[in-house]
């Protein structure tokens, strides 16, 4: 689960991690009175404009209505017009930012509309650094990684210059320990304050980690101020789905309008569902089999429209449902169910796909292969619902049938 | 002979609840040897499960069973009270970390996890507790491990295995099944066949199970299934090139999964550009796996790997 980069913000501070002082705003009005505060707590007349929206790259990021208003504006104004000029840029900003769509190299083409800005104090940057906090799955332990390229792509630095990334591993039962930290700040070349300063924070920021259930904190960049302070000047932050039962507060932090309408429609029935580009809607049955199904489309020369795994534990209803959201894309042209009935029972399946179809009739070629527990009584039960429903014997054979079906 | 399960297996069950109760049931139904069951609230109370035999599983036993489990409140008493040396555990999961730790504790020799959804710290912290135990874990969020006419440790469906000489190992359950019917169907069968989950953190690896296999003088040939995310499948494809002395054949899922999405099973994401299916693929060709190029030729491509060592 993704949140914005000010709620991320707001996480650290709670904990002691040092982050510039800041405010959100949802309209142009509060994104204008969160200016004159900001300058007098801070001292500095400058300001940053921040959109927040689920994709990083937003500084680099354009506007599709504004080609020219990056998704992340210094606003210079107020050294030498004072607040009221600050207030005034902020405005204009404001108004063309909000409502505006931002496309960045991680958001795709259709980019992402800005709901929320984030009106924050300039800071007088003395280096930039990066650090982040990742689960390594061959130690199955979170490492605290660090570099010194601070605002670069760290995929980018790994790539090139993988002598520039600094990795700590954590120990569970330990936490991040103090050698460690320490070891990690001279790394990055930090001294005196900001040694000190370095140290605190990613102290803070590990047990934050494990406190939290974050399964990723990147901060980049994380930077050090002419004054020796450690700051975390951007925060990107998500959480382990299955740990957001303990913590109801962040939970509630989730914003919907970020996620795809179909992808939160099917997560209440239980289902897991991805929207793909593709023609062919799929209804499969375990999330190896669904992304397999996926492949095999693929490989016969199709383009898969979703990804959806019904669970092994699926209801008549959440087949039904399934069916809906299927259907209700555009883009699909013909749909393929593929059931290996293990818990899943494929007559429960069959009784889904008929109780669907006929709430919202069927107007595209449908494949079904059931293979497995109650297969038989699956397929009797499809061949005298009267559906037009073209049977196959194996994975194969239905996706080369419904790409034949389609074309 | 098999891994990790046979005959011999006398296994306990954690997590009575409805769905561990349906599969406990279907095991002893196909011949597993239950021997009891650690619910803390119902300690000193027994269950009766009866039913038809499933005669996929262990044969010659007459066609109904009824068995009573007497229930524990700890796993230390059903371990003491019944010898038992394996467990599977249903318990949900908020408290599934805490149900393997306490299995752990019990030095039991096997501990099977079905609960999917436990979170990735809980089992950061179960993962750190279990170094130096004497314990393995298998899972979690995996269907569990079958040596076919001998023991049912999960929720696999018993009747499409069949006693023979490849063993199988997969991140996958649905995808095993597809693996184990085509093995049961082109006759080559399976020793044992091993779910090691889709969690990013596990107990059980690919490389520990294919070590087995490899050790195994009943294994002929192995399957090994993987999926996007991580590089479990890398690891496995250096060790098979490094130490396999049987034929290898694989499947890996998701050549067409976006980046940065979760297919389903929570390890299953291509992050920062790693853990692609077309890494996993070239290295696991690269330690001359044959690998199939859908999960519908998974079984002609063992068959395949097989004639190519003489073995079929």
């Amino acid at each position: 689960m993704k949140i914005h980069e000010y709620q991320a913000k707001e996480l650290m501070k709670a904990r002691g991690i040092n982050v510039p002082l800041g405010q959100v705003a949802k309209t142009a009005a509060e994104a204008v009175a969160a200016v004159r505060p900001l300058i007098e707590a801070s001292g500095n007349n400058v300001v940053v404009v921040k959109s927040q929206i689920h994709a990083g790259g937003r500084g680099k990021g354009r506007f599709k209505e504004y080609p020219d208003l990056g998704g992340v504006t210094v606003v210079l104004d107020g050294l030498k017009g004072g607040i009221k000029a600050a207030e005034a840029k902020v405005d204009e900003l404001a108004k063309k930012m909000l409502g505006a769509t931002l496309v960045t190299i991680q958001t795709g083409d259709e980019g992402k509309q800005v709901n929320r800005l984030y009106i924050e104090q300039g800071i007088d940057i003395a280096r930039e650094l990066y650090m982040s906090i990742v689960l390594d799955r061959s130690t199955g332990r979170n490492i605290l990684m660090a570099s010194t390229e601070g605002g670069m792509d760290i995929e980018e630095v790994a790539e090139h210059t993988p002598e520039k990334i600094l990795r700590e591993t954590i120990d569970p039962a330990i936490g991040l320990a103090g050698f460690q930290a320490n070891r990690m700040a001279r790394g990055l070349g930090l001294e005196g304050n900001a040694l000190k300063n370095g140290v605190k924070f990613m102290t803070a920021l590990s047990q934050l980690a494990t406190d939290l259930d974050t399964d990723l904190i990147e901060i980049n960049p994380m930077v050090v101020t002419k004054q020796g302070d450690v700051m975390a000047l951007d925060g990107k932050m998500s959480f382990d789905g299955n740990a957001m039962y303990r913590h109801k507060d962040i939970a509630a932090m989730r914003d919907e309008s970020e996620e795809n309408t179909a992808e939160l429609e099917a997560a209440q029935f239980g289902l897991n569902f991805i929207k793909l580009d593709g023609t062919i809607g799929c209804l499969v049955n375990g999330a190896g089999l669904a992304m397999a199904t996926m492949d095999t489309i693929k490989h016969v020369g199709g383009e898969p429209a979703n990804f959806l795994d019904v669970g092994g534990g699926a209801s008549t209803e959440n087949v039904t449902a399934a069916f809906k959201i299927i259907t209700k894309d555009p883009n699909v042209k013909g749909i393929f169910v593929n059931i290996f009935g293990g818990i899943m029972r494929c007559d429960v399946i069959a009784n889904g796909v008929v109780e669907a179809v006929k709430q919202v009739g069927l107007k595209v070629p449908l494949v079904v292969r059931l293979e497995g527990t109650n297969s038989q009584l699956g397929k009797q039960i499809i061949s005298e619902s009267g559906l037009n429903v073209v049977p196959a014997d194996s994975l194969k054979d239905g996706a080369e049938k419904i790409v034949e079906l389609v074309k | 002979m098999s891994i990790l399960v046979n005959k011999d297996t006398k296994l306990i069950i954690q997590g009575m609840g409805n769905f561990g109760r349906f599969h406990i049931d279907k095991s002893i139904a196909y011949g597993t040897n239950v021997v009891g069951a650690v619910h803390p609230s119902r300690a000193g109370e027994t269950e009766t499960f009866e039913g038809e035999t499933d005669h996929s599983g262990v044969p010659g036993r007459p066609d109904s069973y009824s068995v009573t489990l007497p229930i524990y409140a700890t796993v230390q008493e059903a371990v003491q009270e019944t010898g038992a040396n394996a467990s599977v555990i249903f318990v949900p999961p908020p408290f599934a970390a805490d149900a393997i730790m306490e299995a752990a504790e019990a030095d039991i020799p096997l501990i099977v996890t079905i609960t999917e959804g436990i979170p990735i710290n809980d089992m950061v912290r179960v993962k750190r507790y279990m170094q130096g135990k004497s314990s393995r874990l298998v899972g979690p969020n995996c269907p569990g491990v079958i040596t076919p006419h001998e023991c049912r440790i999960g929720i696999m469906p018993g009747y499409i295995h069949q006693a023979g000489k490849i063993g199988v190992v997969s991140k996958s359950g649905t995808l095993t099944y597809e693996a184990v019917f085509q093995l049961t169907q082109n006759g080559l069968g399976q020793t044992t066949a091993v779910g090691i989950g889709g969690d990013p953190v596990n107990g059980t690896n690919f490389i520990d199970v294919l070590e087995l296999f490899n050790n195994d003088p009943a294994t002929q040939g192995v399957i090994m299934i993987g999926e996007i995310g991580g590089n479990a499948e890398e690891e496995a494809a250096a060790w098979i090139k490094a130490n396999m002395k049987k034929p290898v054949a694989g499947f890996i899922a998701g050549t067409t999964a976006p980046k940065g999405k979760r297919m389903g099973h929570a390890g299953a994401i291509i992050s920062g550009g790693k853990g692609t299916a077309e890494d996993k693929i070239a290295a696991l060709n690269d330690a001359g796996v044959v690998v199939a190029p859908t999960p519908t030729d998974m079984g002609d491509a063992m068959m395949q790997a097989m004639k190519k060592a003489g073995l079929a």
